[in-house]
């Protein structure tokens, strides 16, 4: 019953990648995309890893979606079609392709067991780390280097978008409502759902010290919200000069690198906890970096300042 | 045939079909859908490695889980700043403004004066 439910999960994977591969309308495309996307999540249920599922339903499939279906709509005039590869080179490509697919799936056919595995080191020392959740103590505690990096591409990424605007909107606002036209229905949703949708984020990222979830998943929730009522129209897109905007953006990393060096201090090293205090201050730089991921994710998929603001 | 050999199966057939798009299709937001779906196929097959390393009374290595959503997040990233660059370049004056500029400065374009 379980390898069923797999094999027609793995089948309709394949089958929706391979159709939006070959689908020629791009915004078709683009909802394919968001589908793979949900599908994708319970495929990560189905691997035993629900922290993954909660941020690929949310990020890989929400956001993006977002993003890529106003691309897609503002797309729909300019002729970006770009020129087709010949029939031959298509073929050629085709079987290099599949020959990479054949060499992957031998590789996943052949990997030995016992499997080589860090879950019983991530067991061992979770209680240093006062924390529930092994996926949250790995990405805090054990490589919160790589959490901390990560933090600093997204707002890297924030200034490689911003830097994309024309000379007369720097310092302006990026358009969202151009790229969805008001409606009652939107606007009627955008008041209904934000207040469940901050509490949802709220627990989420508390939750996540010991259960599925974490500042990930709850700050890409409040993204998704702030997005909502800017594209109805219920709040105005800010300026990307408002200073509080900005320090909004780099508190979450900013207060990881201050309790990262004081680690120095009072603890084994950067980025090391003391264990008494780990857990308060592993929740204090998940509170500070959902706001931070909110406010980065958000702006990111909002696009480049486009006209100066209003007054 | 175990759940993670079956979806290892899967990511390498989503590496593959990705691969294909971002290789041949020549437009430019279905190339980033595409290097989406390669980027979920590697993904998936870390997913898998996290599988089988089950232990502990965990249902997955934690770390390979871990890198998964540090990896979802980066990819957004990557997404949002290729899909500004696309837009950019096929915003209707984009080319006209730079064209027009280069003609009034006596086709020099000087970045520092203008």
């Amino acid at each position: 019953m379980a390898a069923a439910f797999d094999i027609g999960l793995i089948v309709l994977l394949v089958g929706i990648g391979a159709w939006m591969i070959v689908v020629r309308d791009v915004v078709v495309a683009t909802i394919i995309f968001v589908v793979f996307g949900l599908l994708m999540a319970i495929a990560w249920v189905r691997l035993s890893a629900v922290d993954v599922a909660l941020t690929e339903a949310a990020i890989g499939s929400g956001i993006t979606g977002t993003l890529l279906l106003g691309a897609a709509a503002r797309l729909k005039g300019a002729d970006a079609g770009g020129t087709r590869l010949s029939f031959p080179i298509t073929v050629v490509a085709a079987v290099l392709c599949a020959m990479i697919s054949a060499s992957l799936a031998a590789v996943a056919l052949l990997l030995t067991y016992p499997a080589p595995t860090l879950a019983p080191m991530a067991m061992q020392n979770l209680d240093q780390t006062g924390l529930g959740n092994p996926v949250a103590a790995v990405l805090f505690a054990y490589r919160a280097l790589d959490t901390l990096l990560e933090k600093v591409v997204l707002l890297l990424a924030l200034v490689g978008v911003w830097s994309l605007a024309p000379d007369r909107a720097w310092r302006g606002v990026p358009s969202l409502d151009t790229t969805v036209p008001p409606s009652d229905i939107l606007a009627f949703f955008a008041q209904i759902l934000p207040p469940f949708g901050i509490v949802f984020a709220i627990y989420m990222t508390w939750t996540g010290a010991s259960n599925p979830g974490g500042a990930f998943q709850g700050g890409t929730v409040l993204a998704v919200m702030w997005l909502l009522v800017m594209m109805a129209g219920v709040m105005r897109a800010p300026s990307i000069s408002n200073v509080w905007l900005r320090w909004l953006l780099v508190a979450g990393p900013a207060l990881f690198l201050i309790v990262g060096f004081t680690g120095v201090f009072i603890a084994d090293g950067f980025l090391a906890y003391p264990p008494a205090y780990a857990k308060a201050l592993i929740v204090a730089v998940e509170a500070a970096l959902a706001v931070s991921i909110a406010a980065t994710l958000g702006l990111l998929a909002a696009g480049p300042p486009e006209r100066m603001q209003q007054k | 045939m175990t759940t993670a050999t079956l979806f290892g199966l899967c990511s390498s057939a989503l590496v593959g079909l990705g691969l294909f798009g971002v290789i041949v299709d020549p437009h430019p937001l279905r190339k980033i859908l595409a290097f989406n779906l390669l980027g979920s196929g590697v993904f998936l097959l870390f997913g898998v490695v996290a599988r089988r390393g089950a232990a502990a009374g965990l249902g997955g290595d934690p770390v390979p889980q871990a890198l998964v959503i540090t990896g979802i997040v980066v990819a957004f990233a990557a997404t949002a700043l290729a899909v500004a660059l696309v837009l950019r370049l096929f915003e209707p004056e984009a080319g006209n403004a730079v064209e027009s500029e280069a003609t009034s400065a006596g086709l020099e374009v000087d970045g520092g004066r203008s």
